[in-house]
């Protein structure tokens, strides 16, 4: 195996109610390592179904999944040793209502890397300076927009130095005006050499950030290419018409 | 043996009262005799004190047993058909199962009876009764307060353990840090309610013994010949506890509200 693959997807099915739902019906992908892979595809398709997998979220019916050269589809692997390395940015945000933003940002690093109150509570607010939130460190997430919320748990996130972030439609819940605030934080970590998987309808952030695409139907990958190419040369009639309705 | 109610009733009584009209004269010398002779009043207030005990402790072990049984069911339920380790599974299913007839025995028999076989079967060589009757309304409280426990956990989205364990929390540092915090924080005042139920519950601790408010109550009544007057004081007594309470929790309840904003 190529040491450039931080996970290797092989032949990966879930299927729901004894096997009438399909949601990912074989698929095999891998990630290498300061990628930024953008999943596409109708709704429905298995996207989220994919992306959950990688983090184990939904453990798979079949097929195995290698995170850094460990299999942790193994039921005797630990795989909270290996969610640590791998975080994950829900469309709801998910913040955690009854802690303050800094508390959201030092929960995991100080309960499970035993990182002192201090030095979590310093990493965090440099953080949230990134993403110019510092003055919002004490506020609870009630008190904040939806943008705000999203960057918080991109740093949420951060916070534990995740060597792959998983984002599963960051910006479909939020109002329009507040897409790019986080796009941008997304394309910060991007252009730091983050390796990402990118669940999103937000085309021009597939074009410009993307290193690859690709296209689920299904609960199958049917294309997968780098942006220029599956946009601009669309193999498949399935991609061909999702692309004419989105574009 | 002491003079009797009459005799020192006669004896301290000022001479005013003793020229009421008959009828107000004897009220007055039954709350005498009810609440004042051989300061009586202490037995009220020991029995308040007991009930205040026996229902606060109940509470407390109701809600340890509450906790333990809700995050067994909660967690089977939910969890029980994905879980991976056989031997967490194995554990699962029989504690599930055990807790499944906890609720079914307790929510299906009378606390009376149950207090009852708690302390002259398997407490029977215990002399403490407020600790044998905390333990038999704490397993009592407990059904109820695991099912109030339950439905606040289940109204928790699943989002929030989603984000908990994507962080690499396990499953009970996420219950533990995430879940339970909320789901506490919105079933609180249904546990302070839980409380005033519990207070009016523990009235029938007599039947084993136990010096709770009620009992206090019948051992007046029956040392002075009088039900009506000790019972009437019993009931006030009880009351004016439930509206303090009451009062409390709905002050609790708008705190509650407007921190949520
Ligand atoms: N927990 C579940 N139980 C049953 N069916 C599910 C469940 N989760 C997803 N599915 C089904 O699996 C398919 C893929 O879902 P999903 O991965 O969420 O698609 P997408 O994210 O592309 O919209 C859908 O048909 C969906 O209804
Ligand atoms: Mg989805």
């Amino acid at each position: 195996m190529n040491d450039n693959v931080l996970i290797s997807v092989n032949n990966v099915k879930k299927y729901y109610n004894n096997g009438k739902i399909k949601a990912l019906d074989g698929v095999s992908a891998d990630i290498k390592k300061g990628e930024v892979v953008v999943v596409i595809g109708p709704s429905g398709s298995g996207k989220s179904t994919f992306l959950r997998c990688l983090n184990l979220l939904e453990v798979p019916t079949d097929g195995h999944i290698l995170f850094e050269g460990v299999d942790i589809t193994d039921p005797k692997t630990n795989i909270n040793l290996h969610r640590r390395k791998m975080g994950m940015v829900f469309q709801q945000f998910n913040l955690f209502p009854h802690m303050t933003i800094l508390k959201n940002m030092t929960l995991a690093p100080m309960k499970l890397l035993k990182k002192p109150k201090e030095e979590a509570e310093a990493q965090a607010l440099q953080l949230l300076k990134r993403v110019g939130l510092e003055d919002r460190a004490n506020a609870y997430p009630s008190q904040l927009s939806g943008g705000q919320k999203q960057r918080i748990a991109i740093v949420r996130a951060l916070c534990m130095n995740p060597d792959v972030m998983l984002f599963d439609e960051p910006t479909s819940a939020l109002d329009p005006e507040m897409v790019g605030e986080v796009l941008d934080v997304m394309k910060q970590l991007a252009d730091e050499g983050m390796t990402m998987v990118v669940v999103t309808h937000e085309m021009g952030f597939a074009k410009e950030v993307g290193s690859r695409v690709i296209f689920m139907d299904g609960g199958k990958i049917i294309e997968e290419n780098t942006p220029e190419e599956l946009f601009g040369n669309p193999q498949s009639e399935r991609l061909k018409g999702f692309l004419a309705k989105v574009l | 043996m002491g003079p009797g109610p009459s005799e020192l009733w006669n004896s301290i009584a000022p001479q005013w009262m003793l020229e009421l009209p008959e009828g107000l004269h004897d009220f007055i010398y039954t709350l005498y005799k009810c609440f004042i002779y051989d300061d009586r009043y202490m037995m009220y207030i020991k029995g308040l004190g007991n009930t205040l005990t026996l229902t606060f402790f109940s509470l407390l072990v109701g809600i340890v047993l509450g906790v333990l049984v809700s995050i067994v069911r909660v967690s089977w339920d939910k969890h029980g058909q994905e879980m991976r380790n056989p031997v967490a599974r194995f554990f699962f299913r029989i504690a599930n199962a055990i807790c499944k007839i906890y609720l079914t025995v307790i929510r299906g028999t009378p606390v009376v009876v149950q207090l009852m076989i708690i302390f002259f079967g398997i407490m029977a060589t215990s002399n403490n009764k407020v600790l044998a009757g905390t333990i038999a309304f704490g397993i009592n409280s407990g059904a109820y307060v695991a099912e109030l426990i339950r439905s606040g956990i289940m109204s928790i989205d699943g989002g929030q353990m989603e984000a908990g364990r994507s962080l690499g929390l396990g499953y009970v540092q996420s219950m533990r840090y995430i879940i339970l915090p909320q789901a506490f924080k919105n079933i609180l005042p249904a546990l302070a309610n839980e409380f005033i139920v519990l207070i009016k519950e523990t009235a029938v601790a007599g039947y084993v013994g136990l010096a709770d408010l009620t009992y206090a109550g019948s051992i007046v009544a029956g040392n002075s010949y009088t039900y009506f007057v000790p019972m009437l004081g019993v009931a006030a007594i009880y009351l004016i506890i439930v509206m303090f309470f009451t009062w409390l929790v709905g002050k609790l309840e708008r705190r509650l509200r407007a921190s949520e904003r």
